[in-house]
């Protein structure tokens, strides 16, 4: 079977005339076609939302793509300039919404930063715990749906299935599935309820089995390995410097994991966990970079719940929350890649700027680049595989 | 008509053949439909299905379904070519009509015995590309043109293995008539052994696994949905039609995959005959024999489809000029050899 | 971050006199630099110093939002700053410009800020480093007003192209507070079947 061509070295100049030929070649070359401009968005099941991509099509091959985004721009900069701490991370909730605790966590640690307290290690052990259920709440939805995107329609009824368990487990010690907003300034809202531990142990093991069913059912088939292997290949450096994370940029082989790597946050310092790289960065190292971290995700779960402290889950915070004067930054690694809050206060109840740094801004900035002489169900593809929520890039 | 000492006159006869024709492909898309697509697909998927519609196991539900599409408005894109967008799904149908005509369903029971019957049964069901064509330049949009582009390059790429692969059939009874290929099944022998006759899958075994793939492609089933596909062109050429039309084109596809589950079940497995049952009780056993081994195999052409993630476009070609058409000419030789030798 | 000294020398060391002030951020060094050394900065920092990975370009407008519908003794919108006040490493004026800069290799981060001018808001543009910085200037343009010279195409990002204004400003009126402000605390409901407190904040 044959594959697309992809320009590997960074840097490279492509002609687009050079690759208008290369699609003629195989016709008689008086048949000159003209271009088609098609518009892929922003209603389309390939684009996760309401992401537009105008492309430039020669037959079948995209000549140029340029994404147009901002079809969800909420303004959360503007307006977190006008709420107080814990109405803001009501709003941030929503930024990634489908493993929405995570989001709260950077901005919370940079508010408590700044006040200099620290939440007590069962609240920090709790929130790891949600943050990794988060984590493989999204990968569980990932791995089935991009099945769907190349074609298969039943992974992604195996992948809602099993992400319910897991939802299901989020809202019963957060009382929502989404946006459960639960982080406080100094710790979270609850404890546990009781007989939770027990039942993510037993959840744990059906999410190891349900990777297991994906590695049999979607890795090792044979046409989802021809439709990703050196599909959309992204250079490391050149991911780099577009600002690619998360398990886009480790799939090309840069080994650099903001929980092992970066400033130490929550409990992931008392973790014991592996991370993974693929040295190709195509979409199917994207896959199997994330099933993989699936996998270790449940495992760290369950560490967390075997070395889970007593004690109390809030610290000592005064009833409204004025954080002093400074400047925070704190970044972690989320679902889609890295996320980050710069929080400039000036001593308020709400902060005076918050600059946010979604992931999925900059996996998607690359696409323009990407998308450059692929086919047209190699664009769905390679928008399956990078793995973006609209709300994560529109903010 | 021995048993029944009734002369029918002609002009009856036809007017029932007709009505029976008519009949087949709605109630061959309904069956197949609910069957697989709805519940089959569904348990594959760990859910149930529709449950509700008509109480048990929610057998309305494609019934409903088509009554729902026939009192929706049509609605017709504002710079489509109404003339040609109105004729396409009656091309695409009428394809499917025409394919019934020769598929025998007992010895006495077919619309028509023509002699070259597999010819005249693959010839038309290639008719469907004009339509699917006329569909998507006629809708006046970008993703059904793609759509229709790439159906015409896929269903004509796919009709070689097709041919070829019932060509080995063929050569082995000797006739094209369909009639005569099961009466070669029926009245065959393994090597002397005529107990379950000589059902043409165990020596064209490799013309059956052709014809299978090749059939999936005609019918634009994943893993050869490219002109479908759904995360990509949403509904491909089918995008602009709602209502009745898009009844049209869902009874086409599910009617066109109840033929080519019948041809195949007719050259390969046997069709009506169950070896030793001759006459009348063939007659009366034949449909029923017919619909069993048809189910058998679009079971596992749904099955496939399921499962599969699709093709990009020039894989599938790949995949029918270099790998396909090269293993259905050497069965084709192979089977000649042996047939003009042995 | 345990040598946070080091990396600092090195930094200093590499800009030389371009770097105007520094300082220390909880969890990240800020480094303030000149204007017009903002795109060497981003070549240094990607060739010698090796921080190869582009987190965000962004902006900031230090002046204080006007006041607008606060109700007194309400804690449910913050109290906006009276006077402006700067950050880490100072400011020359209301606008600046700053990136975050990591190295994948090394696994450390720096910040580096600079001055834009209010009444003709041009920066360098990072495009020709860190390919990545595009779509971050185009969106810090139109969020800002900053023109960011030798960007190829400066066009809207997030808002449609007829948008007028830059909405990230301070004199950017967030419209929802100005048309209705803010209820603050509101009669609850009581509980059927019994009488409940009404909630303690109409915030948290």
């Amino acid at each position: 079977m044959s594959t697309t061509e992809q320009p590997m070295t960074p840097g490279f100049e492509v002609d687009p005339a050079a690759f208008r030929h290369l699609a003629d070649a195989q016709v008689n070359v008086e048949l000159d076609t003209g271009d088609m401009i098609l518009n892929m968005g922003p209603q389309h099941p390939a684009t996760h939302g309401t992401l537009r991509l105008v492309v430039r099509l020669d037959g079948e091959r995209v000549v140029a793509a340029d994404p147009v985004i901002g079809y969800m721009h909420r303004g959360y900069e503007k307006l977190t300039e006008f709420r107080t701490y814990p109405q803001v991370t009501t709003l941030i909730n929503r930024i990634d919404w489908l493993s929405s605790f995570a989001n709260e966590v950077p901005f919370v640690h940079a508010a408590e930063q700044l006040m200099e307290i620290e939440a007590p290690p069962r609240a920090q052990y709790i929130r790891t715990a949600l943050t990794e259920l988060s984590r493989i709440a999204t990968f569980l939805l990932f791995l089935g749906e991009m099945g769907l995107q190349v074609g298969a329609l039943t992974p992604a009824f195996y992948g809602f299935r099993d992400r319910e368990h897991v939802l299901n487990l989020i809202e019963a010690a957060t009382g929502g599935r989404f946006h459960p907003n639960f982080n406080r300034i100094g710790g979270l809202k609850d404890d546990l309820p009781w007989g939770w531990i027990a039942e993510t142990r037993n959840v744990m093991k059906i999410v190891l089995d349900a990777c297991d069913v994906f590695e049999d059912l979607v890795v090792g088939n044979e046409i989802f390995q021809a439709r990703t292997r050196s599909i959309g290949i992204i250079p490391g450096e050149l991911g780099a410097s577009y600002g690619v994370s998360g398990s886009n940029l480790r799939a090309s082989g840069v080994d650099w994991d903001l929980r092992r790597d970066g400033a130490p946050y929550l409990a992931y310092p008392d973790l014991d966990f592996r991370v993974f790289t693929h040295p190709d960065g195509d979409s199917f190292s994207r896959y199997w970079v994330r099933l993989q971290e699936t996998r270790e995700s449940a495992r760290m779960v369950l560490q967390l719940l075997d070395g889970m402290p007593a004690g109390p889950i809030m610290a000592k915070v005064p009833r409204i929350i004025k954080v002093p004067e400074g400047e925070a930054w704190v970044e972690t690694e989320n679902p889609l890649g890295q996320m980050g809050y710069y929080v400039v206060s000036k001593g308020a109840t709400g902060p005076f700027r918050v600059k946010i740094r979604s992931a999925s801004f900059s996996n998607v900035s690359i696409l323009p680049w990407m998308l450059r002489g692929v086919y047209v169900p190699d664009v769905v593809t390679i928008l399956a595989s990078l793995y973006f929520i609209l709300g994560d890039i529109d903010r | 008509m021995n048993a029944l000492a009734v002369e029918i006159p002609w002009g009856v006869l036809l007017a029932i053949k007709a009505v029976v024709i008519l009949a087949v492909v709605p109630l061959g898309a309904l069956v197949l439909g609910y069957t697989f697509l709805l519940k089959m697909m569904s348990h594959m998927q760990s859910r149930l299905g529709p449950m509700d519609p008509g109480g048990f196991h929610g057998w309305f539900q494609l019934i409903g379904d088509g009554i729902k599409f026939l009192q929706k408005e049509d609605i017709v894109p504002a710079e489509a070519d109404r003339r040609v967008f109105a004729l396409a799904p009656t091309v695409v149908v009428i394809s499917t009509f025409l394919i019934f005509v020769v598929i025998p369903a007992g010895p006495r029971l077919q619309v028509a015995n023509l002699d070259v019957g597999v010819f005249y049964a693959l010839a038309v069901s290639s008719l469907s590309v004009i339509g699917v064509l006329m569909a998507g330049w006629a809708s006046a949009n970008k993703f059904a043109l793609i759509g229709a582009l790439r159906a015409a390059a896929q269903l004509i790429a796919y009709e070689l293995p097709l041919l070829l692969a019932v060509v080995g059939v063929v050569i082995q009874a000797g006739t094209m008539s369909l009639q005569g290929i099961v009466s070669a099944q029926q009245d065959g022998a393994i090597f002397g052994w005529s107990g379950i006759g000589n059902p043409f899958i165990l020596t064209q075994f490799v013309g059956f696994l052709l014809f299978l793939i090749a059939a999936q492609a005609e019918l634009t089933q994943t893993p050869f949905d490219m002109p479908v596909a759904e995360s990509e062109l949403v509904a491909g050429y089918m995008v602009e039609y709602t209502g009745f039309r898009f009844l049209f084109f869902f009874i086409g596809e599910f009617g066109t995959a109840t033929a080519f589950a019948a041809l195949a079940a007719t050259l390969f497995l046997g069709g009506w005959s169950i070896p030793g049952v001759h006459g009348t009780a063939a007659d009366l056993l034949g449909p029923l024999v017919l619909v069993v081994k048809l189910m058998a195999v679009a079971f596992l052409m749904f099955w496939v489809r399921f499962t599969y993630p699709r093709l990009r476009e020039d894989q599938l070609q790949a995949l029918a000029w270099k790998v396909l058409i090269p293993v259905a000419l050497v069965n084709v030789i192979i089977t000649a050899i042996i047939k003009v030798a042995i | 971050m345990a040598d946070l000294a080091t990396l600092t020398s090195r930094i200093t060391d590499a800009l030389g006199d371009a770097v105007v002030d520094q300082g220390e951020a909880r969890g990240t060094l800020v480094v303030r630099v000149r204007p017009d050394a903002w795109r060497s900065t981003a070549e240094i920092a990607r060739r010698s110093l090796g921080f190869d990975y582009l987190s965000f370009i962004a902006g900031i407008d230090w002046m204080p939002a006007p006041v607008v519908g606060l109700v007194e003794g309400d804690t449910s919108t913050p109290a906006q700053p009276s006077d402006m006040t700067f950050g880490v490493g100072g400011s020359a004026g209301r606008f600046q410009v700053f990136a975050h800069v990591q190295s994948t290799a090394q696994h450390t981060g720096v910040t580096f800020r600079t001055d834009v001018d209010e009444a003709d808001p041009r920066v360098e543009s990072w495009v020709s480093v860190y390919p990545g910085a595009d779509w971050h200037e185009r969106e810090c343009w139109e969020m800002y007003g900053f023109v960011f010279e030798g960007h190829p195409s400066l066009r809207h990002l997030y808002l449609p192209s007829e948008f007028e204004g830059h909405p990230l400003r301070k004199d950017f009126p967030l419209l929802a507070r100005e048309v209705k402000p803010w209820p603050g605390l509101t009669d609850v409901e009581p509980m059927p079947g019994g009488d409940d407190e009404a909630g303690e904040e109409g915030a948290a």
